[in-house]
């Protein structure tokens, strides 16, 4: 039995095509081996998200029901909710909220996402992944995960993976922004991904930073989003190519 | 398949079947008609829609009707289109099939109550075509049910293959060693509505959400219950993990943990005659010849608080007695063994999620307790004390048993929460075990009355007996619980010596006149005999 996720933007394909000028049809990405079809740029977008305030105390999970995920830590581990390092902000998803051109489409990289779990936390915890393009679920645990999906805009699936090594595929048809995944047996375990139609997204590294690159030459919204501090919008000016910054600053309290 | 009836619903009618809104047991009954096709239209089944189910399942099918508050699991909220009982796989939508038969059949363990006997089947096809409209998942979808394979004869050693394959899949985990919802993760799951959410006792098959059939169950393996923690093992068996007859093995091994037949209630509890001596505890091997009586269990919704998601939904009763001394065993599951601290998480959860469940339930843990009672004296006629704990006009005589610290006191009740325990020693010794998400419990007594306060138990007649459970972890207590209605504790009467005696009697009797009638028929015969020699 096949799990069937027609992906939407395949069906758009056919009437996108490489029409925009300085549009790279079939480019590759340097991220993922992604093989293109709408307008792409030769400009990058090298951000910052900055964090203003104390950072919360990422809570201490009790693993003491499970040796075999505790023994890969030493002392207890903790939730890594708020990755805050020299007032950067890590786990954070940014992506392009609007500012693409009519029509344009991307079809999805032939490279799957890898979404591990390994020492009962999910690996990584904040991603981004098209419409379309595989997750491959992996369990690096020699114990029993769920993994269960909780879309709005998507259909959800319950899987279970009973052994280390065991990888299982899935899609999503449509953008939504997160889709949170969830572990029942280990009530604390959250991963959460960014549903796009476009390559244009990316997730902030332990020191805040993280780059957008190929977007065409425009102005876009830019949003940014964390699991507990919400969202941050802002626009930008992309030129033909070269760099442009943005920054991202979050603050304790949700927004 | 066939769904018999949940035990449960033959208690609604005494426990206030009007405050949960459900008139199941329905006397007037359109007449049962074969359904000729599936296909409804929504247009009338919003009329229907608004008239029965909106009042669980709110005006806009998301789950909040105004009786939505006082139930776990909450009502289905029909936005996401995310229905647990399919044929079809993991987060997919369900068949128009799958939804009917829910709506049909009802979902046992659940307040949901089946409608077949209620509504026409032109009324339940349009209702079905009415909610899909909540979600807009349905427009242009046709969800296709799985294949599924055939299930392999059943054998013991099948049962012990389901039972490898509960370890290798970890099934425990959620569910507990012996299947009683009380594995390590139980206490924190959630819903997709963070309502908290029970792992199933798998031990109850009669209160399976989808049924508890061999075959219903595999169903769930493969497809998962969506919204819920259960997952699909579909996938396990395309990694080539196990394959779908080891599924079904699991399917058969999870159906073996409950009783053969699903449990009748009878409305006599029977306690026969010891052969020798009376069993000296829960765990003594003699309870296992003592045959079990079964007693369902639902939330006291009368007086407040009101409690409608009881941990405790049945206990199983056993009596004994030896002429002199009456011994009683109660045996429930309950995943948890109050106060625990790895239950404090499920607590708070459900002290969140009642909230409008008569006021704030309690986020410390108190203990397990079961409530025993019994009216003081035997009258005559039908008059018993109010079922809940008694009243002030007539007093109920109660063994109240608390798991922390574990002790029984006896006492008289009139109320729930008023409890007058009797001074001095208890005349009921008791002994408690925990295991594996199962209470045993056991009590002792003389069958005369060391107070005089106290129902003297008699052989021969039956005497009303009632029963209370709360689950310290579920934030039950006095009041909010699960209550059982009276039911008849019988002792077997023993036998008098001329029992045996008047058999021999009348044998030699009938033996003797017998001889008295042959010898004087032959007499006569002889005597006919020498007559008619002599005459001739």
């Amino acid at each position: 039995m096949r799990r069937v996720l027609v992906p939407a933007v395949f069906l758009l394909f056919a009437c996108a095509g490489g029409d925009q000028g300085g549009g790279a049809a079939e480019s590759e990405d340097a991220a993922g081996g992604m093989t293109s079809t709408g307008p792409m740029g030769q400009a990058t977008v090298s951000g910052m998200v900055r964090f203003d305030g104390a950072a919360p105390a990422n809570p201490t999970i009790d693993m003491s029901e499970e040796p075999t995920c505790a023994e890969k830590y030493e002392g207890p581990p903790t939730d890594p909710q708020a990755v805050v390092n020299n007032g950067m902000l890590g786990n954070v998803f940014v992506y392009v909220k609007s500012g693409l051109p009519d029509g344009a489409s991307y079809s999805p990289p032939s490279t799957p996402v890898v979404l591990d779990q390994e020492g009962c936390l999910y690996h990584p915890r904040v991603f981004g992944v098209m419409v379309g393009q595989t997750v491959e679920i992996r369990n690096s645990d020699a114990l029993l995960h769920n993994i269960k999906a909780v879309p709005t805009a998507n259909r959800g699936f319950n899987i279970s993976q009973p052994q280390a090594g065991m990888t299982t595929n899935r899609t999503f048809n449509t953008a939504e922004i997160m889709v949170p995944f969830e572990c029942n047996v280990h009530g604390w375990m959250r991963a959460y991904t960014g549903v796009t139609t476009h390559p244009f997204y990316a997730t902030s590294g332990e020191d805040g930073a993280f780059t957008i690159q190929g977007l065409p030459a425009g102005e876009y919204v830019l949003e940014a989003w964390h699991e507990l501090f919400g969202t941050r919008e802002t626009t930008v000016t992309v030129p033909e190519s070269g760099s442009v910054s943005v920054e991202f600053t979050f603050s304790p309290s949700a927004s | 398949m066939t769904r018999a009836p949940a035990v449960r619903s033959a208690l609604l009618p005494t426990l206030g079947r009007a405050a949960l809104g459900l008139s199941l047991l329905a006397t007037a009954m359109p007449p049962y008609r074969l359904i000729a096709q599936e296909g409804g239209s929504a247009a009338p089944g919003k009329a229907v829609y608004e008239k029965w189910c909106a009042g669980c399942h709110g005006d806009n099918g998301d789950g909040f009707g105004e009786a939505a508050a006082f139930m776990l699991p909450r009502p289905r909220d029909f936005t996401r289109g995310d229905y647990q009982v399919r044929t079809t796989a993991s987060g997919e939508l369900p068949t128009d099939a799958d939804i009917r038969r829910i709506v049909d059949d009802g979902m046992p363990g659940t307040a949901m109550p089946g409608w077949r006997e209620r509504l026409t089947p032109s009324e339940r096809a349009d209702v079905v075509a009415y909610l899909k409209g909540f979600s807009r998942f349905f427009e242009g979808a046709s969800p296709e049910p799985i294949a599924f394979s055939g299930a392999p004869g059943r054998s013991a050693e099948g049962i012990e293959e389901g039972a490898r394959v509960y370890q290798e899949l970890e099934c425990f985990r959620c569910h507990g060693a012996q299947g009683r919802g009380d594995g390590a993760s139980a206490p924190t799951l959630t819903d997709d509505w963070d309502v908290p959410t029970r792992a199933a006792d798998l031990s109850e098959y009669w209160y399976f959400n989808g049924g508890g059939t061999v075959e219903e169950i595999y169903y769930r393996l493969q497809t998962g219950l969506n919204g819920t923690p259960m997952p699909s093992f579909t996938d396990v068996i395309e990694s080539g993990i196990i394959t779908e007859d080891q599924l079904w093995r699991l399917a058969q091994y999870v159906r073996s943990l409950g009783p053969e037949r699903e449990p009748e209630v009878r409305s006599v509890i029977r306690a026969r005659l010891a052969d020798g001596a009376l069993p000296a505890g829960p765990s003594d091997s003699a309870w296992e010849d003592v045959e079990p009586a079964y007693v369902p269990m639902v939330g006291q919704i009368i007086v407040a608080p009101r409690w409608f998601a009881p941990t405790v939904d049945g206990i199983w009763v056993q009596a004994v007695h030896d002429g002199e001394r009456v011994a009683l065993r109660l045996t429930w599951n309950d995943p948890s063994r109050s106060p625990d601290p790895d239950w404090q998480e499920w607590l708070d959860r459900v002290a969140a999620t009642m909230t409008d469940a008569d006021g704030p339930v309690p986020t410390t843990q108190g203990p397990d307790r079961v409530q025993v009672q019994f009216p003081q004296r035997l009258s005559d006629g039908m008059e018993r004390p109010y079922f809940l704990g008694g009243d002030s006009r007539r007093p109920a005589y109660v063994w109240r048993w608390l798991s922390e610290p574990d002790g029984v006191e006896e006492g008289l009740g009139t109320g729930l929460d008023r409890f007058a325990p009797f001074t001095g020693s208890s005349a009921v010794t008791h002994a408690a075990s925990f295991t594996d998400g199962a209470w045993t419990v056991q009590y002792t007594r003389a069958l005369a009355a060391a107070d005089t306060s106290a129902l003297a138990f008699v052989a021969g007649r039956a005497m009303p007996i009632a029963f209370y459970a709360a689950d310290g972890s579920n934030g039950e207590g006095e009041v909010r619980g699960a209550v059982s209605a009276w039911y008849q504790l019988y002792l077997d009467v023993p036998t008098p010596p001329s029992a045996y005696v008047a058999p021999v009697l009348v044998t030699l009797l009938t033996a003797g006149l017998g001889v008295v009638v042959i010898v004087r028929a032959q007499r006569r015969g002889s005597r006919a005999a020498s007559e008619s020699t002599e005459a001739s």
